[in-house]
């Protein structure tokens, strides 16, 4: 009973924010453009889908995702756990005791990428207009790879109490000289999955991660500390699909690799 | 008659195929690292089975409406040749899709909270509401203003690039003068701009408009509307935080 009308909330919740969106597209198509909706009966099947999918989703994690992964970043980051039941956490953490909250942090920012919806969207228009040069899995894997290696990296940078200015300023010089170097054709989408990143899974287990740490690490505080890995899990895979794209063009400098499609749409 | 019954058993498979690195994760470090027994596993399979179910139905409803109503609106503001709908348009979408943003409202609240305790704003309920209210619609008009100027990008062909690194370098500038307690609200109110069912629709209208256009590129110029959406509230937010 309890599970079936959190389920109805998670409905109501989603179609007051699916609401406008749908508002602003019908309105503009039937009063601006004056355009009748083609096969509007499949299009408010798939919105139905789109919703139904999102709320059975959402629910989902909520039910069995979350709670468990929530958990874990807490019992991970716990000095029990780190130090030894008993034992007395040291003024300054040695950075190399939290191995396991690293491991993690790349384990559960890979998982949840490779289940982000946005995600999987955003792979499929990819591969779709490159006529196949930008495969679906590779861009998922490469982008999971890039937030993978941004949770750890954020993780820590809370560890150490880092500056994190200091790393996204790095970041952004990286993506920079990337940007000179990599295929032009992926750049586009390269920075597109920067932002696709932070949306549904991987965002509540990444936060509860951060705020785990900077709860338990002497000195820091959640309010200045806890934000900073969501920061990272967009930058990162910025750079890790333009690496991708790079690489893939230096192995294949003759075939049809991503460099090819580029020197066919340049014009 | 087969093909009818395979296609949901075949989305459902892809789901579980999406799912399953979480799964191995999350068992691993439950036994291999906590050593600890699973909880309620009946519970546990409703669940997984829930979202396996909802990325099926969605990933479906997703090719059934989303991209090819954000495409199909491409198309006809496009072959309309009205140019300054299509503005209204593309800003009223990025406005309206995230005002009412429910990260965005939990976050604008949170970002209250703070300023309030670090002497920003005074401390009571009406300030604290006035500074919520000011962010959202801050983080709302920056969404709308960059994907208008996304829709401007497409139409001029200028390369994605130029906008974001020099709008990344505007962030860098901003975030040495920006009061330090903004500057992390800021940062995270670059990801609350990218929800689940805008990402597809934006994504869609991007590449419906590049396809449509003579001389532009699906792949050059199609994406990087996401970036920009995600990009242009850091710089509003501090804006915002320094001139409050």
């Amino acid at each position: 009973m309890g599970a079936l009308s959190d389920f109805g909330g998670t409905l109501l919740h989603l179609l007051r924010d699916v609401m406008p969106i749908i508002g602003i597209l019908f309105g503009f198509q039937l009063i601006v453009l004056r355009k009748k909706i083609k096969h509007p009966s499949r299009v408010l099947i798939g919105l139905i889908f789109v919703i139904l999918g999102l709320a059975f989703f959402l629910e989902g994690l909520e039910m069995v995702l979350f709670p468990i992964g929530r958990l874990m970043a807490e019992q991970l980051t716990a000095p029990e756990f780190i130090y030894g039941e008993g034992a007395v956490i040291p003024a300054l953490a040695d950075w190399t005791d939290y191995y396991w909250v690293y491991i993690f942090a790349a384990a559960i920012g890979f998982a949840t990428t490779i289940a982000e919806p946005a995600l999987i969207a955003v792979a499929l228009k990819a591969n779709q207009v490159s006529g196949g040069t930008v495969s679906v899995n590779g861009l998922r894997i490469a982008v999971a790879m890039g937030v993978a290696t941004g949770v750890a990296l954020g993780a820590f940078r809370i560890v150490t109490g880092a500056p994190l200015h200091w790393f996204i300023i790095t970041g952004y010089v990286l993506v920079i000289i990337q940007t000179a170097f990599a295929p032009k054709t992926i750049i586009p989408l390269a920075y597109d999955s920067g932002g696709v990143t932070t949306s549904t899974v991987t965002v509540p287990l990444v936060a509860a991660l951060g705020l785990g740490l900077s709860e338990t690490i002497p000195g820091r505080s959640p309010l200045l500390d806890g934000f900073g890995l969501i920061a990272f899990a967009s930058l990162f895979p910025i750079i890790a699909v333009m690496a991708y794209a790079q690489l893939s063009a230096l192995r294949a400098p003759k075939h049809d690799g991503p460099t090819r499609t580029q020197e066919i749409n340049d014009h | 008659m087969t093909a009818l019954l395979m296609q949901p058993l075949r989305s459902l498979r892809d789901s579980f195929m999406d799912l399953l690195p979480i799964i191995l994760v999350v068992s691993f470090f439950q036994f291999a690292v906590l050593q600890q027994p699973l909880p309620n596993v009946a519970k546990l399979l409703t669940g997984i089975f829930m979202v396996m179910l909802g990325l099926a139905l969605f990933i479906q409803g997703l090719k059934m409406a989303l991209f090819p109503l954000g495409e199909e609106m491409a198309f006809n503001f496009v072959r309309a040749g009205s140019l300054w709908w299509l503005f209204l348009f593309a800003f009223t979408l990025g406005f309206g899709t995230t005002v009412a943003e429910p990260a965005l409202i939990a976050i604008s609240d949170e970002a209250a909270t703070i300023a309030a305790a670090g002497g920003m704003i005074n401390n009571n309920e009406d300030s604290q509401a006035s500074y919520a209210l000011g962010l959202r619609l801050t983080v709302a008009l920056a969404v709308g203003v960059s994907l208008l100027l996304s829709v401007l990008r497409i139409l001029k062909g200028w390369p994605v690039q130029y906008l974001i690194i020099g709008g990344y370098i505007g962030v860098v500038i901003m975030t040495s003068f920006a009061p330090p307690e903004i500057i992390g609200i800021a940062y995270d109110s670059g990801g609350v701009a990218t929800s689940t069912v805008t990402v597809p629709l934006v994504t869609a209208l991007g590449v419906g408009l590049a396809s449509s256009i003579r001389g532009r590129d699906p792949m050059l110029d199609g994406f990087g509307l996401i970036a920009l959406a995600s990009m242009m509230p850091i710089i509003f937010v501090m804006a915002y935080g320094m001139l409050i």
